[in-house]
């Protein structure tokens, strides 16, 4: 299988590789994936909570060339963009963007549930900071 | 060294140079028909197609009227398995193989299950061996066939196939074997193995594509096959169809060099097979090797990289040629079938690379796919979540993975 000159661009010098500290109130992180089914991504936002602006992105990916650069696009596709905008990235742009074949759309598929997934982690971070804790722990379910 | 490196000889293997010198004047002075019987240009075909018989069975330790040529190993194992199916259908509807068996025999089972047979896939032990309790299990008084491949495409594992040879003579059931990777790389002899029919490939031993062999046992028992290919009964009528003679020639000249040169071969592809695994587990930690050593073809190895997935793999060595396990590098998105059967994980399979060393494999170039491998490994693993989190000491058995 020939790869598109941007996937080798992405396997070859990876953007934005590494790991934001996980318990920072500030970053969300989404783990999506599994081993068995050959990839696993961990993709990493850090926000700033004034603005909603995602101010830096990390990813590491185990998976194949295309899993890597889907990764890597999305973490500097994320840089800049508010916590809105960057919920709005589909995974059809990642294909797009990097030609992927049909047999890797699950690639992209996958680097926007990441995205969602750090997001959503973010999200729940900032509700509990906002004084939801005692609430929530007043609201136990009662059955 | 010339690049691309080639490591990849359970695929297939060019033709050695003196193979194709044997096969050059069939293609053009001496290009008779070898069924044809009242002319000179048939009489030089058939001689010819006659000796290369001679070479194939002295491969094997057959008598020549046992060899059937076909186009290929897959035809071989088609015709050794439905067409006993078909010839034996009276005695019997079952039949026994085994899960690690090559696409050729197992896709066969499942057509013979379609047309309403019984098959028995045996399971393989984590060496990938199978159980040969399990096997006299599996017999029963309507089994009229066992076929048990003898080396394993993937991870060179060599099956017990005397210890099947006897238990199938013993319960008079017929043996097949998928010998493909194993004939001219160790010894094989159809008297010793007790083996009945054995499918034989062209281009692993060195020789052209688009020729191969059935070896049919003729005495104790005598074997008959039904044809699959119908027309003018060539090949003692279980393989209709012109000889090609020139893959024939090709065949025969490359089971000769095979026969004389096994010996000094496999020794030293052992020896280069072993620096190897040697030196990879030298230079990384938690790699492990797929399917038993001890019971294993010379030149194979299969190991697996964990917490790296294997397409990502070889595209950082993209200048050598080897096979991945890995989803990705098929069109099934599933990881090899044989590795799962070891029973070693997913996870492990998608990170498993083949090497298959050959005929031209040198130190030089092994040396230079180590050194290669050992930092796209270290670049990749320090890419890979799954490290970081064993790193950090998390058991990843214990993780709750969303699959997808």
């Amino acid at each position: 299988m020939a790869y598109s000159n941007k996937v080798v661009d992405h396997y070859e010098n990876p953007r934005n590789v590494g790991s934001l500290p996980k318990d920072d109130a500030n970053v969300g992180t989404g783990l999506v994936g599994a081993p068995e089914c050959g990839d696993v991504m961990k993709l990493q936002v850090k926000v700033n909570p004034e603005t909603g602006v995602i101010d830096d992105a990390k990813f590491k990916t185990f998976g194949c060339g295309s899993a890597i650069a889907s990764s890597s696009l999305a973490t500097e596709w994320l840089k800049g963009k508010t916590v809105d905008q960057a919920l709005a990235i589909k995974n059809t742009d990642i294909v797009a963007e990097l030609s992927l074949p049909p047999v890797k759309i699950h690639c992209s598929v996958l680097a926007e549930d990441a995205i969602k997934a750090a997001i959503a982690d973010y999200k729940k971070k900032q509700d509990e900071l906002k004084g939801a804790k005692p609430a929530a722990q007043h609201a136990q379910p009662s059955a | 060294m010339k690049f691309p490196i080639y490591m990849d000889y359970h695929a297939t293997t060019p033709v050695d140079p003196r193979v194709l010198e044997a096969m050059m004047p069939f293609f053009t002075e001496k290009f008779g028909n070898a069924a044809s019987r009242n002319h000179p240009f048939g009489w030089e075909a058939e001689e010819a197609v006659e000796a290369a018989r001679k070479q194939v069975a002295d491969l094997i330790g057959a008598n020549p009227k046992e060899i059937i040529f076909t186009s290929g190993a897959t035809e071989s194992n088609n015709l050794a398995i439905k067409g006993a199916a078909e010839m034996y259908r009276e005695k019997g509807n079952h039949v026994i193989t085994c899960v690690t068996e090559h696409k050729a025999v197992v896709d066969t089972c499942k057509k013979l299950e379609k047309l309403g047979l019984r098959v028995t896939y045996l399971p393989v032990q984590k060496d990938g061996r199978i159980s040969l309790d399990d096997l006299r299990a599996a017999i029963t008084d309507k089994t009229i066939l066992i076929t048990i491949m003898t080396a394993n495409n993937e991870i060179g594992v060599l099956q017990p196939i005397a210890e099947i040879g006897a238990i199938a003579k013993e319960k008079g059931i017929l043996f097949h074997t998928d010998a493909v990777q194993a004939v001219g790389k160790v010894p094989f002899d159809v008297t010793a193995l007790k083996v009945d029919l054995a499918s034989i490939s062209g281009h692993k031993i060195y020789g052209p594509k688009g020729v191969g062999a059935l070896y049919v046992r003729r005495r104790n028992p005598r074997v008959l096959l039904a044809e699959q290919i119908s027309g003018g009964g060539h090949e003692r009528g279980m393989r209709s169809g012109t000889l090609n003679v020139t893959g024939v020639v090709g065949l025969g000249k490359a089971a000769e060099l095979c026969r004389l040169e096994m010996a000094k071969d496999t020794e030293r592809l052992r020896t280069l097979r072993d620096r190897l695994s040697e030196a990879l587990h030298g230079s990384l930690d938690e790699i492990y090797i797929n399917g038993s050593m001890e019971h294993r073809l010379p030149h194979n190895l299969n190991i697996s990289f964990a917490y790296v997935e294997g397409e990502s793999l070889l595209m950082g060595i993209n200048d050598v040629a080897v096979s991945s396990g890995s989803a990705c590098t098929s069109a099934s998105l599933e990881p090899s079938y044989v590795l799962k059967a070891l029973g070693a994980g997913d996870d492990l399979a998608h990170s498993s690379i083949r090497f298959g060393l050959g005929r031209w494999s040198t130190d030089e170039e092994v040396d230079y796919v180590v050194d290669k491998l050992t930092k796209v490994v270290r670049r990749l693993r320090e890419m890979s979540p799954l490290y970081e989190m064993v790193k950090e000491g998390v058991d990843l058995s214990k993780m709750q993975w969303v699959s997808h």
